[in-house]
């Protein structure tokens, strides 16, 4: 069968034009500010690379610190959430659905308050509190629900429980048939939850701000930091820095994403 | 392949859900080493059920029992029932080439790479899909996906082999084909299967005998041929094949005799007793009015079926009643026919019996 594509009224035309139009001008300004001498003068000042320069020099380390947070945050939210997933997919208690809701709580209410309920409890705990794994605990309880929301509705499908059925009836022990059969089944699910899970972490600021130290700061809790005391230029070319190194990463995770799609999917 | 294939003892085999509705009534059956025996109702019959538990995927209520031969496998997990078992929809692993998921069973139970080679080899050559080996199922056509289902199931040599409407998801032509080629590999591999499925063709080209289920009670058991000769309720000659019903007064009950359009004719003993009596159209003869016997009738509808011509005729004082003839009879809707049903293809209505 041949496919027509359809073709666009000029209307329709417009309103894309228009909305994209909204919707880049904004990023071109603060990536155009982050590079001219004077952004009160605009590009009549001159382009430069100096705030870009100072901007590193001051909070390289966020970025650093930021990905491997992010990155350590998918390792555990795999490994909490992937078993849980599959523990609450498979429940046959009503209470795992009650369960599987108060686990999405901590998106709903404010990262200011789940942070203030973490300090609360564990603040006094000095090394903890002091160290990057209390981030590391608010960003998974931010990120959880997320991994086993995705994660447990591809184990919820029909052909998965058949999957299962049909390794159990060839001999495959629990071990066997989660980690032969339904991990890999389940594999493009998986890649789209760490991608989540990861984006989320490197952009999470609310829960970061309330549980950051000045030892321990993010790259979103230092661009916060930027914008309110220094230039607007320095502020701007923390943006860009931002994007040049998530830009790469999310490519690079998406691609990935792609690949295993393409040969594991059905 | 060596044959390690056992009969199948059921008894009192009953299976009530948590919320008090019964799938599945105590049931006894038993299976024979190497019998190809099918389940055979609408969903919702409680097939799908009794297979399950045949397969150690649900547990069926205290008092049921299972025997695989002479060992009792009521308590023992599917992992170590040593079943076969092939799905609805096949369930082969997306991830794995096709010899991969056909030596999955092997594999996991620890079998040399040798004989992991050969038996997968083997397999590959009695189902047909040489040159395939290492697709991935994603590729293949419904029929070769459904080939290396039954050669998954099979590798490891099970004690029973378990379909569970093997064919459903198989378009009509191929579904024929597949039936033919299923039924011929199963008695190549001389195991012992039980086959669940609501199609009573496919039943009766697969199975050796079939167990008519409805409303989770296995109504009657038998070969296909006996089944649709002498259906021992008006359920089970309905679900193998149309019939027609007539109803008879008492009178006419307590003499053995029918009247049809005028007509009173003595029925065949088998019949004696029950006021309603079945009729399957293909046993219902069309003539001219003046056949000897025949009972004068008219056609309401005509409709051409490609092998057969589907008649509805009007007998006065009864309901309705279908013909198949031959594709060539000349009958056409409102012709002033002589209807001749023969007196031995009665059948009675036993459930009034």
């Amino acid at each position: 069968m041949r496919h027509h594509p359809q073709k666009m009224p000029p209307a329709m035309w417009l309103i894309t034009a228009i909305v994209t139009l909204f919707m880049l001008t904004p990023m071109l300004l603060s990536v155009m500010a982050g590079l001219v001498e004077n952004y009160g003068q605009g590009l009549s000042s001159g382009l430069t690379t100096r705030w870009l320069v100072e901007v590193w020099a001051g909070y390289g380390n966020t970025v650093v610190v930021s990905l491997l947070l992010a990155a350590v945050c998918v390792g555990v939210t795999l490994l909490l959430g992937v078993p849980c997933a599959y523990a609450l997919a498979r429940s046959r208690s009503r209470w795992a659905h009650h369960f599987e809701e108060l686990l999405t709580l901590p998106v709903a209410v404010p990262g200011l308050a789940s942070a203030l309920a973490l300090l609360l409890a564990y603040g006094s705990v000095a090394h903890f509190r002091q160290s990057f794994a209390f981030i590391l605990v608010g960003h998974v309880v931010f990120t959880l629900p997320f991994m086993v929301r995705m994660v447990g509705s591809a184990l919820r499908r029909k052909e998965l429980v058949a999957l299962e059925e049909a390794a159990r009836s060839l001999g495959a022990s629990f071990t066997q048939r989660f980690l032969g059969i339904l991990i890999p089944a389940v594999l493009p699910s998986i890649v789209a939850a760490c991608l989540m899970v990861f984006t989320l972490s490197m952009g999470e600021f609310n829960l970061t701000w309330m549980l950051h130290t000045p030892l321990t700061r993010t790259l979103p809790v230092g661009l916060a930091d930027s914008y309110a005391s220094m230039r607007i230029e320095v502020g701007s070319a923390y943006t860009l820095i931002f994007l040049i190194v998530i830009l790469p990463v999310m490519w690079v995770l998406q691609a990935m994403g792609h690949f295993i799609e393409k040969h594991y999917g059905k | 392949m060596e044959n390690k294939s056992v009969g199948i003892t059921i008894s009192q085999c009953a299976k009530t859900y948590a919320d008090g509705t019964r799938g599945l009534h105590p049931t006894d059956l038993t299976i024979a080493p190497g019998e190809v025996l099918a389940l055979l109702g609408p969903s919702g019959c409680g097939k799908t059920t009794l297979l399950r538990i045949i397969a150690g995927l649900e547990t069926p209520d205290a008092g049921s029992r299972i025997m695989f031969g002479t060992s009792d496998v009521t308590h023992i997990p599917i992992e170590k029932r040593q079943v076969g078992m092939v799905f609805q929809h096949y369930a082969l692993f997306p991830q794995m080439t096709v010899q991969a998921n056909i030596g999955y069973g092997l594999r996991i139970r620890g079998a040399s790479a040798d004989e992991q080679r050969r038996v997968v080899g083997e397999l590959v050559d009695l189902v047909r899909l040489n040159g395939l080996e290492n697709k991935r199922p994603a590729e293949l056509s419904g029929g070769q996906r459904q080939r290396v289902a039954l050669a998954r199931a099979v590798a490891s040599r099970p004690r029973v082999l378990l379909l569970d409407e093997p064919l459903t998801a198989l378009d009509a032509k191929l579904k024929e084909q597949l039936r033919d080629e299923l039924a011929e590999l199963l008695r190549q591999l001389r195991i012992t299967a039980v086959h669940v499925t609501h199609d009573q063709r496919e039943a009766l080209a697969i199975a050796d005998r079939m167990a008519v289920m409805q409303a989770g009670r296995i109504l009657q058991v038998g070969n296909g041929e006996s089944l649709y000769r002498q259906p021992a309720h008006p359920f089970v000659a309905t679900f193998l094949g149309r019939v027609n019903q007539i109803e008879r007064s008492a009178g006419h009950a307590a003499r053995n005799q029918l009247e049809l359009g005028g007509v009173t004719q003595a029925c065949p003993d088998h019949c004696a007793g029950a006021t309603q009596l079945l009729v399957r159209p293909e046993d219902v003869e069309i003539h001219g009015m003046d056949y000897p016997g025949s009972v004068p009738a008219t056609i309401a509808r005509r409709v051409f079926l490609g092998d057969h011509l589907q008649l509805t005729i009007k007998v006065a004082g009864h309901q309705a009643l279908l013909a198949d003839v031959s594709r060539d009879h000349p009958a056409q809707a409102g012709d002033q026919v002589g209807v001749f049903i023969a007196p031995h293809q009665w059948m009675p209505n036993r459930a009034d019996l």
